[in-house]
């Protein structure tokens, strides 16, 4: 199987849908729970009902060379419409269907440009308990930076 | 061979009754969680997740719970429910240059740039059981340092090496489709990235008792630990509806870079040759072990004799995965009962005619 080609270079309104995309699939259900909570959010349908299937995670030889495969991951995908035309879409590790349904909704919502600030708000409180974490990691990380020294042995 | 066998029907269905009250133990003991196993028993996950070739921690908790925390049992289960979902595709794949770093050591350097972190480690510790934790004792939290401004970029340390060409380039992305060994049977020889498919799955004590193998020369290749990182890294998938790379959130890594002896020819200066290796989770015995059975496996193709198990791909690959391992053997203990009586009724003729063979002759030597 040939890895997915990256494709073209992402647009700066792409990129911001992946972050949006990508702090969805950090958050928790219950955090994206939340978000939709302080939302209006019209009546959505499946265009796809949320569905488990598997993802191949591909590595490269060395870290930098040919794609090799080196396990499958988990992945639940689920696509939606609202009930003025828009589509949303999420794929997120684990088999999370209630999830992954959340977070394409919030998907939808976040295209709108008109919604776009209030989901971006919504979503804040998850936004800020993920960088928390990661920066609580990095210093948890950086206590254990070490220096090795080597000592000379033997008469000078 | 093997025919079936029918019946036992009751036996069989009491046993898995027993089997789930044994699992459970002395119900006096509080049963343990999936979360708790998978938060508190992590490497074990992180094992059985590696060599069931599926990332999911809590389904690698799951199965080691229905497997009485038996490894390969775990392996088992893991391996069957990926095959009742459908695959969606192949991921981007992985960057494990911009991972963010967890544990980071090197063993060829000791100044590298972004430092060298040593992070959740059993090394130098004086492996000294400790009763303490057989009560619930309270935990001193972790320290925490404000991170230094070159830890954010950790550079590979084979990246290092290569900008003054002392080391092999990686093999470069041709665009080639990548074979994958859960499609199609392995034909051999195996290319290197399906070699390494067959490692990353494989069993960690028999990658790692061959990587030991060379260590002890059987197919000796001078390995140095170039660096091992251990941390999170994104993974992205790029769905057709959507034709852009979609997030799927991170995946915790363990790579290995291992530098080893070096060769050069007339034509070529002397430079390292290299080893890799990749698991999920945190899994550095197995990252190394792979690593250096990868280099091991490469000696054909740098022209090295190929002399030990090994250097072997055939051997490696065809006997490295637990799951087809232990099928084999243990259908061993399922009823063979006609293919017994078969051999059995082979030495009783055999036996028949070396009795009637040795009266023969022990009459003509009374008779002589």
């Amino acid at each position: 199987m040939t890895p997915n080609p990256v494709g073209p270079e992402p647009g700066p309104g792409i990129a911001a849908r992946q972050a949006v995309m990508a702090l969805c699939a950090d958050a928790s259900r219950s955090e994206l729970e939340a978000a939709l909570a302080r939302l209006d959010v019209p009546a959505a349908e499946d265009l796809r009902p949320p569905e488990t299937g598997l993802v191949m995670a591909t590595g490269r030889i060395g870290g930098d060379g040919r794609p090799f495969n080196l396990g499958e991951v988990s992945v639940t995908r689920a696509a939606i419409r609202l009930a003025d035309g828009s589509t949303g879409f999420a794929y997120h590790l684990g088999r999370d269907r209630p999830k992954a349904r959340l977070a394409a909704i919030l998907d939808a919502l976040w295209q709108d440009p008109a919604q776009r600030a209030r989901v971006d708000a919504a979503l804040a409180e998850a936004a800020a308990r993920a960088e928390a974490e990661r920066q609580q990691a990095a210093r948890r990380t950086a206590a254990t930076r070490v220096e090795f020294l080597t000592v000379a042995r033997g008469e000078d | 061979m093997y025919v079936a066998v029918k019946g036992g029907e009751a036996a069989i269905d009491n046993a898995h009754r027993l089997l789930a009250e044994v699992r459970r133990g002395d119900t006096s003991v509080p049963e343990l969680s999936v979360a708790q196993i998978r938060e508190q028993m992590a490497l074990l996950v992180d094992r059985v997740m590696t060599e069931g070739s599926l990332y999911d921690p809590d389904l690698a908790a799951l199965a080691l719970k229905q497997a009485r925390g038996d490894v390969v049992e775990a392996v088992f289960l893991v391996r069957a429910y990926r095959t009742t979902l459908p695959r969606f595709g192949a991921s981007v794949p992985l960057e494990t240059g911009a991972m963010a770093v967890a544990r980071r050591v090197s063993a060829t350097f000791k100044d590298l740039p972004g430092g060298q972190v040593l992070g959740p480690t059993f090394d130098y510790t004086h492996r000294l059981i400790d009763f303490a934790l057989a009560a619930e004792a309270e935990i001193e939290p972790a320290a925490e340092a404000e991170p230094r401004a070159d830890a954010a970029t950790c550079p590979r340390v084979t990246d290092l090496l290569a900008q003054d060409g002392l080391i092999e380039a990686s093999p470069a992305d041709d665009g080639a489709p990548v074979g994958d060994l859960t499609r199609e049977p392995v034909n051999y020889p195996a290319d290197r990235a399906l070699r390494l498919q067959a490692l990353a799955r494989g069993d960690e004590g028999f990658v790692l008792g061959l990587g030991y193998s060379t260590q002890r020369g059987y197919g000796r290749t001078h390995p140095f630990v170039g660096e091992i990182r251990v941390g999170e890294v994104a993974l992205e998938f790029v769905p057709e509806e959507l034709g852009f790379a979609v997030p799927l959130g991170r995946v915790r890594l363990t790579e290995c870079q291992m530098v080893n002896q070096f060769k050069g020819s007339g034509a070529a200066p002397p430079q390292f040759t290299r080893g890799y290796g990749l698991s999920f989770g945190q899994s550095e015995r197995k990252a190394m072990a792979m690593a250096l059975v990868d280099r091991a496996l490469r000696a054909e193709e740098l022209g090295e004799p190929v002399t030990s198990p090994a250097q072997d791909q055939e051997f490696v690959l065809a006997h490295c995965d637990s799951l087809q391992a232990t099928g084999f053997v243990e259908h061993l203990k399922l009823p063979h009962y006609v293919d017994f009586q078969a051999e059995l009724e082979l030495v009783r003729r055999l036996r028949t005619e070396f009795e009637q063979k040795s009266d023969a002759v022990e009459m003509q030597e009374a008779a002589e």
